[in-house]
């Protein structure tokens, strides 16, 4: 099989931690208004983006998922006052280190939005599918089966 | 081993027609821990909720997962249900299988693969759950209503009568909002201020009322049953104690504005009061404009002041409040005309907009309410009315109906005939709705008594010739170009929410759709609620609507909020921080990243080896705790976690969503 339909195949298993407030509301109202993306994306809801430990992140890598987001309220929205920022500060931490232990820090991405934002929902997970897609799948840190 | 019952809805073909049940119900029954799945064409009918509560008993089930619409939308119903049935409500979980799958995906097959794996995702949470019992804290008995239009001030009335206190935020320096502009209200004809002056009044004279106006919300925090607001009074310049209301600060006033009240059509001054009948009738100073502000000249309304209540020191007040529950009733903007060029709008002043042309018939508007051309002030003789612009155009403004432009143009057709009989109306339209009491007698009363002329099309082009405006349309039921010499255009422009909205909606926390109007909790069930809880909605900032339609939703808001209220306390959610003092170390990284300061540390003595030993842990506050887990997140060591979404469930909802 070549390289490109290899790629063609490859089906990315994507897991999105959304916070209740925002993304996850979000993700609702691109249900609600029937705009589709990719059934490779998975969402697991967390209270707030803040909840969401790098642990998680490093599990989820570690059982096989390909792209890991991580979408809470804009900057300034947080349900909780500050809990986004401190998800910020942690996850630009966490793909550095990614990074240095040699997975490409592509694969996980932090988002902002909001309640209202459906449309954008749906976007984000089509484009980082795409990007996975590309990619490849994460083989770096996944169980050896 | 746990007895975990599946329940999967079909929520009629909304989930059923992509998602295969019978593979999902086969593959749910290998799940770890299930005992029972199966499936009902509506969860949360009756018959399932008796399914459920049934199978509960009769399988002895300890942990239930409904496979149905998003947890945002029935958690609450689906855990009421499992309490009847005697089991604790928190040892529930939702599978979201139509939000997040089977609304978003089309391909069968895919579809049922994500439904298991979301399925499985929460039976593995479920294994997890605990049993949790909710705390009770006290309800701050007021109320907030953002925006002083008819909406606000009939949700602040009926509250008020309800007895309890309400806040009343309005930005504007008085209360009154659109309806205050209007001329006559269609279908009826009755004069809007008549029936509206009445009832601003009413609202500045309640106990229960206190009136912000020139106000704005600046912070909002806190839950239902304890918002904390945060609401700036901006400087009026004036003070509200001593001013009677005289007007000789205005009618002295040398520097003239373009008034926001009467659309730009007439001027006022830089301290005023943006119409007679404003509530309260104290006037503003708009620093902008204002000589004194600006070049440290003039102090003229200061020197005429007979109560010296002009004070130029005036600064900003914040004020700090806490409320049970908030109203928001910010009302609509018109869309801008920017982009569409064609109907010359801004370029001649006889093409107006519909809200222009309601000052000009407004007897207290500018002109005395002769209805006079704005360029030369001559009574128009033909009159061009175009229906929606920037309404239902998906290209260039908004794909939806406006749904108050077909009645209102016809009421317009009908008050220029009144005014000027000698006028003729050309309506150029699309479509006439007239869904409403009345309201299709009404507009058939302005073709066959008023003469108004209805053409069904476009209009192409409006370009100004000597002193007339050229109007090229379609007639598109004769299938014939027309040329209308018109003396007055007027544009049915596209509500819009306020160009701020989207802004409020962040604060809030509240959603709203692509255009910016609020959304509602359930478009039928629930129309007055927010999807936060505390917060409701009123008038055309959820959406166009008529005025009936704005007050008969005030109401509804209203009585959701008083039902609010009227609780004392209400149940706290137990899905907070614990921490297991075992595992902390004392670092106290978590006390950093809590944002309502509901950890602090505590002195531990034990014994170790035999020996006494102190050392700090950390506590959590369970009043103040809000359950966001960022300290969860911070912790090192693991010790805290949160309730309803530890640790350990989150990693093997991780791990069952990866299989
Ligand atoms: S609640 Fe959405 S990021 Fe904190």
């Amino acid at each position: 099989m070549s390289v490109a339909a290899k790629t063609q195949d490859f089906e990315p298993l994507i897991v999105a931690f959304c916070c209740n407030w925002c993304s996850y509301a979000g993700a609702d109202l691109a249900g609600t208004g029937r705009m589709s993306y990719p059934a490779n994306i998975r969402v697991i809801r967390v209270p707030c983006s803040s909840r969401v430990s790098p642990n998680f992140i490093l599990r989820a890598f570690q059982r096989g998922a390909d792209g890991v987001v991580v979408a809470g309220c804009h900057p300034g929205d947080c349900h909780y006052v500050s809990g986004n920022y401190h998800a910020r500060r942690r996850f630009s931490m966490l793909r550095r280190f990614l990074e240095f232990v040699g997975i490409e820090a592509e694969r996980l991405e932090v988002h902002w939005i909001s309640a209202s934002e459906g449309s954008r929902f749906a976007q984000v997970m089509q484009d980082i599918t795409d990007k996975i897609r590309v990619l490849g799948p994460n083989r770096k840190l996944r169980d050896s089966r | 081993m746990r007895r975990i019952g599946v329940f999967i809805c079909w929520c009629g073909t909304n989930i059923a027609a992509t998602v295969d049940i019978e593979t999902v119900i086969k593959e749910a029954r290998e799940m770890p821990g299930v005992v029972y799945a199966g499936d009902n064409k509506y969860m949360c009918s009756e018959t399932g909720q008796t399914q459920i509560k049934g199978t509960i008993v009769q399988q002895k089930l300890d942990r239930v997962v409904i496979a149905s619409c998003s947890p945002r939308m029935h958690e609450l119903t689906f855990r009421k249900t499992a309490a009847a049935a005697g089991l604790n409500p928190y040892l529930v979980e939702i599978a979201n299988v139509r939000e997040h799958c089977s609304w978003v995906h089309k391909d069968k097959d895919a579809a049922t693969v994500k439904a298991v794996a979301l399925i499985r995702t929460a039976v593995a949470k479920a294994a997890l759950d605990t049993g949790l019992e909710p705390q009770e804290f006290v309800v701050t008995r007021r109320a907030l209503v953002i925006g002083g239009g008819i909406a606000g001030i009939q949700a602040a009335l009926d509250i008020a009568e309800a007895g309890y206190a309400v806040d009343l935020v309005e930005r504007t320096p008085s209360i009154g909002g659109r309806m205050a502009q209007l001329d006559k209200t269609f279908p009826t004809l009755d004069c809007s201020a008549c029936i509206l002056t009445p009832k601003m009044v009413d609202a500045a004279a309640h106990p229960n009322i206190n009136l912000l106006t020139y106000s704005e919300v600046e912070e909002v925090e806190g839950y239902v049953g304890n918002f904390e607001v945060t609401i700036r009074q901006k400087a009026r310049s004036v003070d509200a104690a001593k001013c009677t209301g005289c007007g000789l600060c205005f009618e002295k006033c040398p520097s003239k504005v373009k008034s926001e009240f009467d659309e730009g059509l007439a001027l006022r001054k830089a301290i005023y009061v943006p119409f007679p009948q404003a509530v309260p009738n104290i006037p503003v100073i708009d620093r902008d404009h204002c000589r004194w502000f600006s070049k440290k000249k003039c102090g003229v309304c200061k020197k005429v002041c007979p109560a010296s209540a002009v004070d130029f020191e005036q600064s900003d007040v914040l004020i700090k409040q806490k409320y049970g529950a908030i109203v928001v009733a910010t009302g609509f903007d018109l869309i801008g005309f920017e982009i569409f060029g064609e109907f010359g709008y801004g370029k001649h002043p006889d093409i107006i907009t519909s809200m222009e042309f309601e000052r000009l018939v407004n007897a207290s508007g500018p002109g005395g309410g002769k209805l006079l051309k704005p360029s030369n002030q001559q009574p128009p003789k033909n009159v061009v009315f175009v229906h929606c612009v920037g309404s239902r155009d998906k290209s260039r403004g908004k794909p939806y109906c406006s749904k108050i432009c077909c009645m209102y143009t016809a009421k317009h057709a009908v008050l220029l005939k009144e005014k000027h009989p000698e006028a003729q109306a050309y309506v150029f339209y699309i479509d006439v709705r007239t869904a409403g009491k009345d309201f299709e007698e009404f507009h058939r009363r302005a073709v066959e008594e008023y003469a108004a002329v209805y053409l069904r099309g476009l209009v192409g082009k409006v370009f100004p010739s000597g002193d007339k405006l050229l109007v090229n349309g379609v007639d598109t039921l004769s299938n014939q170009a027309v040329e209308i010499e018109a003396d007055l255009v007027v544009l049915a422009a596209a509500l819009t929410p306020r160009h701020d909205a989207e802004g409020l909606a962040r604060m809030l926390g509240i959603g709203s759709d692509a255009h910016n109007f609020f959304v509602e909790a359930h478009p039928k069930l629930r129309p007055v609620e927010s999807h936060t809880a505390g917060l409701f909605l009123a008038g055309t900032c959820q959406g166009p609507r008529d005025i009936p339609e704005t007050v008969a939703q005030a109401g509804a808001a209203a009585a959701k909020a008083i039902a609010l209220l009227n609780k004392e306390t209400l149940l706290s959610d137990p899905c907070v921080s614990a921490v297991d003092e075992s595992l902390c170390t004392g670092c106290l990284a978590c006390l950093k990243v809590c944002p309502y300061k509901a950890i602090s540390d505590k002195p531990l003595t034990e014994k170790v080896h035999g020996r006494q030993r102190r050392r700090l842990v950390a506590e959590v506050n369970k009043a103040l705790c809000q359950g966001c887990g960022a300290c969860s997140a911070a912790c090192r060591p693991g010790a805290m976690n949160l309730l309803g979404f530890s640790n350990e469930q989150l990693l093997a909802e991780v791990d069952a969503i990866c299989l």
